[in-house]
């Protein structure tokens, strides 16, 4: 393994690998900053440029930079304007957004930064030495166990978005799911509740449900409310950059944690960063003190720093199918395995025997990207974070005009922005009556995944004995019941008791 | 009856226009030998609108009681004392953008609705609104058709674009 580790370094540390490493992470965090283009959709673009390069490693190691890249600026718009681009960056919105309302945009981009970095680089340590091993786990999770880690992973953010008010949490998820029934599915080759309409034959796109549940309501609250466009501290001066000690310390074992859950996570084939980031934001939350949990979702750098480390651990994780098993994991790494073959490199348990040096050199590349990207956007965050301080008769008509972009963008079509202004009229009102957001439009992104296992797990069982036949999945369904009993038994006990009827026990 | 239990009442009735298509209309041209299968496109459907309808009915008959009024939030009971104008033009001007966006070419209707966006929400500075609107405008245009590569046509649709 060490004679492997040292062809990787030296492939990677050429000035001209550097060099690329460098621009890739440039490249990726400036267009991964717009919404609607996320990491996936940056990849498929740089494909030619890095084909054309022709050296494998050196091709790899441009796209593992921009990969990063383009993850911390979905960050980033996030966390400056609760815009989401990607999937996997909605938990970052979470707590990011409201710790920029509290005037700490700038503690929030450091925190995002460094959590990404530790995310990433414990992730890369990470599969360096567990990869082989880990493959096999990997095999272990067949359709059933995955329809129980994504329920619960959806009961999961229920409890936690819906805190005492499970119900509406829990229809909110339900009516995400019911959303992304619409369209064709992968496996019936019927539209179904299309209405007959041809817009909706492929569905909703998920840019357009993201920015019309979150940039277009907090867009309309900051015009409805002039005083919400200051941040509350009064001035929109960016201070705060640095991380206290104390604060260090209370986010160091959030990282510790999530990078490592995240990255196994992020080895199941399928689960993904996207899932990876949701369920450490919600273990986070549940295993924090009871004063640290109240601050989840009003500016908690333990709820910014899970997400974030959990998300970029679980990039590096889906690398372990794609690289020992040639089975890419997500929507990037299929991307990547299209890359990989265009450059004549074929993934798999023979990789890291044939050809070591693109193994070792993708692994230390990915090492390489994350320290590059924090040098670089530590010093740039105060410029980045200005973006704040526009004034607001700028601000709201770009950022207006961003999600109008994110969504047409990805879909070509205009009454995909008719849809979002709707969707997103809708979102408000839902909004104004205290609905939480979140687990719609996380039920949403998980549906498909979730009803192609229920579906093949029905299909290899013949019907719903999977739920009983399968111990691990019966286990995970029953733990998705107990995340949903049990705050809502806790809230009611609080509630019985501080009216002073009932104290059983 | 507040607005919350309005909301659950609104979403029950789409619920159960939901279900109905899922239990009873869905199946109908379905292939014989989809039949035969324990799976069919309706099953996942039918398991949602359910669950949905139990969770509409709970938040209607308010098993649960609601938080009161949170900080930071919109009262929306006073919306009239806000900037509710505004916001609505605002929206207005985001679904002429949608309806004038192919006709009037990316250039054009992205160049008003930011100018006109920006003068509804108070702006005065006409030159420099006219420039950065220009300036976005033409570098947006720029990095998405030239850049990424993705087709945005520039120019009215009558001048070929």
């Amino acid at each position: 393994m060490l004679e492997g580790l040292m062809i990787g370094l030296e492939t990677a540390f050429s000035i001209k690998n550097i060099l690329i490493v460098v621009g890739g992470c440039l490249i990726g965090t400036f267009i991964g900053m717009l919404p609607g283009l996320g990491p996936m959709s940056i990849i498929a673009i740089m494909i030619p440029v890095a084909i054309s390069i022709g050296d494998a490693s050196t091709a790899l190691i441009l796209l593992a930079g921009v990969y990063y890249g383009a993850i911390f600026g979905g960050s980033t718009s996030s966390i400056l304007i609760n815009a989401p681009g990607v999937a996997s960056t909605v938990a970052t919105s979470f707590d990011g957004y409201p710790l920029t309302r509290q005037g700490k945009a700038g503690k929030a981009l450091t925190v995002a930064a460094v959590s990404s970095f530790a995310g990433g680089t414990i992730g890369a340590i990470l599969l360096l030495f567990f990869a082989p091993a880990l493959a096999s786990v990997a095999l272990l999770f067949n359709s059933p166990e995955y329809f129980g880690l994504m329920v619960v992973g959806l009961s999961a953010i229920a409890a936690f978005a819906g805190t005492g008010q499970i119900s509406k949490a829990l229809l909110m998820t339900v009516i995400g799911l019911m959303l992304a029934t619409i369209g064709e599915g992968a496996l019936f080759n019927a539209p179904r509740f299309t209405m007959g309409l041809m817009d909706l034959q492929s569905g909703l796109g998920f840019i357009t449900l993201a920015m019309a549940m979150f940039a277009l309501p907090e867009a309309i609250y900051l015009v409805l409310d002039p005083g919400r466009s200051k941040t509350e501290g009064g001035s929109n001066e960016i201070k705060d950059l640095r991380i206290t000690r104390t604060e260090a310390r209370q986010i160091a074992p959030v990282i510790g944690r999530q990078s490592i859950q995240g990255f196994l996570i992020g080895v199941l084939p399928g689960a993904g960063a996207t899932i990876a980031s949701f369920l450490g934001y919600a273990v986070e939350r549940n295993i924090a003190p009871k004063e640290e949990q109240d601050q989840f979702g009003k500016g908690s750098l333990k709820g910014l720093a899970a997400p974030e480390s959990a998300n970029n651990a679980a990039c590096t994780g889906s690398f372990v199918p794609l690289l020992t098993l040639g089975i890419p994991g997500s929507g990037t790494t299929a991307i990547l395995l299209g890359a990989l073959i265009a450059l004549n490199v074929s993934p798999g348990p023979r990789l890291m025997i044939d050809e070591p040096q693109i193994f070792w050199a993708v692994i230390i590349s990915m090492y390489l990207g994350n320290l590059i990207l924090l040098i670089l956007n530590l010093p740039l965050i105060p410029y980045i974070a200005k973006v704040l301080a526009v004034p607001r008769t700028f601000l709201i008509p770009f950022i207006l005009f961003f999600t109008l972009m994110g969504a047409y963008i990805g879909q070509n079509n205009a009454t995909e922005l008719l849809l979002l202004v709707g969707l997103g009229v809708c979102a408000t009102i839902l909004r104004f009556a205290d609905y939480p957001l979140a687990p719609l439009l996380i039920g949403f992104i998980l549906g498909p995944m979730l009803e192609n296992n229920f579906s093949r797990s029905m299909q290899l069982y013949d019907g719903f004995s999977f739920i009983y036949e399968r111990p691990m999945t019966l286990g995970l369904l029953i733990f998705a019941l107990f995340l949903i009993v049990l705050p809502s038994y806790r809230a009611r006990r609080a509630r019985l008791r501080a009216e002073g009827v009932a104290d059983g026990d | 009856m507040a607005l919350d239990r309005w909301i659950a009442l609104i979403l029950l009735l789409i619920c159960t226009a939901y279900a109905y298509t899922a239990f009873f209309t869905m199946d109908a041209n379905l292939a014989p030998f989809m039949r035969r299968t324990p799976i069919w496109p309706s099953t996942f459907p039918k398991v949602l609108s359910v669950m949905a309808i139990i969770a509409c009915l709970s938040v209607l008959l308010g098993f649960e009681k609601s938080g009161g009024p949170k900080d930071g939030e919109i009262d929306y009971t006073r919306l009239t004392d806000y900037k509710l104008g505004q916001a609505l033009f605002l929206l207005g001007l985001m679904v002429a953008y949608a309806l004038l966006l192919r006709p009037l070419g990316f250039l054009l209707a992205t160049g008003s609705f930011l100018i006109f966006g920006a003068l509804l929400l108070g702006e005065r500075r006409y030159v420099t609104l006219i420039a950065v609107a220009v300036v976005a405008a033409g570098s947006v245009w720029y990095l998405v058709q030239e850049v990424l590569g993705i087709f945005l046509s520039p120019w009215p649709m009558m001048m070929g674009g």
